[in-house]
């Protein structure tokens, strides 16, 4: 078995699964509570949020906790984008082409509600490309989304120069970074001295699935998406879920002790991916790869389609991806790759290598072994014909 | 062509118990089964496969049975193969047949295809029908068990090459013994009703589809009777097929069909009964399961789904029928069959 999945989701770590039993098994407070024991769930509930909060480089009253990354791009986009509305700031919404689904469903939302919601274009590397982002910021945009890292190919986004062309062309504008797929890379208190609202979670860092947050720093403010009992600031009601914001706490701070060591491990099984990759023919990588992430591989093998590779490494043993799914499983062509001028018949034989904290040297080497055969299985069998459309 | 020796099997499960059933019995016999849902259609439906709770469905009986489950979404190939000449046969005028496509370029095309790719021996369908060895080891396509869901007509158009690595369980047994089978197995699918439309259609709502995209269907023409003299209007070829009594919008003594459809002057002819007959029907594309049979050779005629079949020769493209026969819609498959045995099909046309 070789898991190079990790951009889907990631095996929670042992210390992170240690962390959370004592609050699973016994910490039964609700923290909104008045009794001794409630208060003690309290106590750790915000003992975790200061640890969530050093990580991400923001004061503890600034973070939001979410049940993930999709909710806090929501409450991000939907939610600062209505509020500023309401104040009467303006109604222009700009969104890179390649965010997260979260991130274009919210736009798409706004857009219905009356918003103006423009798109900034990326280049074949992925970046988006500032002038052009500029010329869609005006007066009235109030909001500005772009992704930190893109979730298919890892393309890292200079977040410093989105901030000062957004900060030029659009100054009442607020920015937002969807750190999701950063949060394993890269320190995030950078993006958190440049962007006011910053989306993070806890299954890609070994964490677990349900936790993550939406960092709300002046001068941003958002309007709810949930409301009830007035937890977080009143910003997310709903009881809190104590074992998973220290699970989520713990997962972000292995993550942030390890970086140092774990990206250049990562960088290095992930070159020797590629180069193995690179040695089967007619392969295109994806993106830049200076300016990718650790570890994602991302491109095309030439002859094969990408459902027909993944059968045979899943009958194999080894998970992977294509770039996107459809809630049914079926493979779609990436709006990503779409994005970044990948042909459609390219985009169908393109493939996403994602590696993360349980990746081995062997994991990587059991992976070529099966793509390998794989690629020589199918390129032998025919030459792949699809009917024109 | 079970129990001979142990193969590897690709099973098309739509989500339906027929499908369901299939990948139970040929897991049952030994073989090296695994399931696969397609994902033809991403537009709106109700009706059949595609929707993301038959593929459910699917998965949860593939991992009910113990063995794997992919989806593979060929909406492309199914858009080129099957919507695009189904709204091509309406705008000509004639009534087409998008399952039989489907099987033919689909399910024993492009998948068949993909399945050899990628190293099964064989792709296995719900379908009821069978397929068996006769003598000489040639490769026979037969009516299934079930006299009342025989579905060898939508698979008249395979050949023996693609007979040879289909296989079709359930062609064996009854649909009671299916359901009961299913049930016995606790499978999910037991009791799910059939789906009778056409997948990417929603129900009742052919006409605004082909409105769509094929806009001239639904442009107002004449209705004329059989001397050419205009006795009515009506609002798109796309709404008639020959043989409907249906909304032919004239008020007349004697009951009134459409006879014909004239999609280049946008003409709707109608006539009586009698008019409706006729003693052969013209063919195009005509397959063949194995050999053409002898000029002239005696045939059971079948020009729908579940309908009758009529006895008649097969001459040239031309099949003649022993007594007049009701028209058959231009775009319909006519099948051949030798019994219970499927001899090959063609295509009705307006000649």
């Amino acid at each position: 078995m070789a898991y190079l999945d990790h951009a889907a989701t990631t095996p929670l770590r042992p210390e992170v699964v240690d962390a959370m039993l004592p609050f699973l098994t016994g910490g039964h407070g609700n923290p909104s509570g008045g009794h001794r024991v409630a208060q003690r769930a309290k106590v750790a509930l915000e003992e975790a949020r200061e640890r969530i909060a050093a990580v991400l480089g923001c004061a503890p009253g600034e973070v939001v906790l979410t049940s993930g990354g999709t909710e806090a791009d929501n409450l991000a986009v939907k939610g600062a984008a209505r509020a500023a509305r309401d104040a009467g700031i303006g109604d222009g919404v700009v969104v890179s082409a390649i965010e997260h689904k979260a991130v274009l469903a919210s736009a798409e939302r706004l857009r219905t509600e009356g918003f103006r919601v423009g798109y900034a274009p990326v280049g074949p590397d992925g970046i988006v490309d500032t002038d052009r982002l500029a010329g869609r910021l005006d007066e009235d945009t109030v909001l500005v989304s772009v992704m930190l890292v893109n979730n298919e190919v890892g393309a890292v986004q200079d977040l410093d120069a989105v901030a000062a062309v957004v900060r030029e062309h659009a100054p009442r504008a607020l920015l937002h970074t969807d750190a999701v797929q950063a949060a394993p890379w890269l320190d995030l208190r950078g993006a958190a001295a440049v962007a006011p609202l910053i989306s993070v979670t806890g299954h890609k860092i070994g964490g677990p699935v349900g936790t993550g947050a939406l960092v709300v720093r002046p001068p941003a403010t958002v309007r709810p998406e949930i409301e009830g009992g007035g937890q977080e600031r009143g910003l997310r009601g709903g009881t809190n879920d104590v074992a998973g914001a220290v699970g989520f706490a713990t997962a972000l701070e292995l993550t942030a002790a390890r970086r140092d060591a774990e990206g250049p491990r990562l960088a290095g099984l992930r070159d020797r991916l590629a180069a193995g990759l690179a040695a089967l023919g007619g392969v295109e990588r994806h993106g830049d790869p200076a300016r990718t992430v650790p570890g994602i591989w991302n491109g095309r093998i030439g002859g094969v389609e990408s459902e027909e590779l993944l059968f045979l490494l899943d009958a194999a043993g080894v998970q992977a991806a294509a770039g996107a799914s459809c809630s049914s499983g079926a493979a779609e062509a990436s709006h990503v790759l779409s994005a970044m001028g990948v042909e459609r018949g390219a985009a169908l034989e393109s493939v996403r290598l994602s590696l993360g904290h349980t990746t081995t040297d062997a994991d990587v080497d059991e992976a070529l072994g099966v793509i390998a055969a794989a690629v020589e299985r199918l390129r032998e069998a025919r030459k792949p014909v699809r009917p024109a459309s | 062509m079970s129990g001979a020796r142990a193969e590897r099997v690709l099973v098309a499960m739509s989500g339906g118990v027929d499908s369901s059933v299939a990948a139970a019995m040929l897991r049952d016999d030994g073989h090296d089964v695994a399931g696969v849902t397609l994902r033809l259609w991403g537009g709106e439906s109700d009706s059949g496969c595609c929707s993301v709770s038959d593929v459910e469905d699917a998965r949860r009986v593939a991992a009910q049975l113990g063995i794997p489950h992919h989806v593979f979404n060929l909406a492309d190939d199914f858009e080129a193969a099957v919507v695009g000449p189904y709204v091509e046969s309406y705008a000509a005028g004639e009534t087409p047949n998008p399952c039989v496509e489907c099987n033919r370029a689909i399910k024993f095309g492009r998948l068949l295809e993909r399945a050899v790719a990628l190293g099964f021996d064989a792709v296995a369908t719900g379908h009821h029908a069978r397929v068996e060895a006769g003598p000489e080891g040639r490769l026979r396509l037969l009516r299934g068990a079930d006299p009342a869901k025989d579905q060898s007509y939508v698979l008249a158009v395979l050949g023996r090459h693609e007979l040879a690595r289909t296989r079709l369980p359930v062609g064996r047994i009854t649909k009671a013994e299916v359901r009961a089978r299913a049930a016995a197995l606790g499978l999910r699918t037991a009791a799910k009703p059939e789906s009778m439309d056409v997948c990417f259609v929603e129900r009742g709502r052919r006409v605004e589809f082909l409105a769509g995209r094929a806009p001239a269907t639904v442009a107002p023409g004449p209705v004329v009777d059989r001397a050419g003299r205009r006795v009515g209007s009506h609002r798109g070829v796309a709404r008639f097929t020959v043989g409907q009594r249906r909304g032919v919008g004239v008020a007349a003594g004697e009951r009134r069909y459409v006879v014909d459809v004239d999609a280049a002057t946008a003409t709707v002819t109608i006539g009586g009964h009698d008019d409706l007959l006729c003693d052969s029907v013209a063919l195009r594309s005509l397959t063949f399961v194995d050999e053409p049979p002898p000029p002239g050779a005696r045939i059971a005629v079948q020009s729908r789904a579940h309908g009758a079949a009529a006895p008649g020769r097969l001459v040239g493209d031309r099949v003649h029928f022993d007594q007049p026969q009701v028209r058959v819609a231009p775009g319909q498959l006519v099948v051949f069959y030798d019994g219970d045995e499927v001899i090959g099909s063609g295509t009705a046309t307006r000649a």
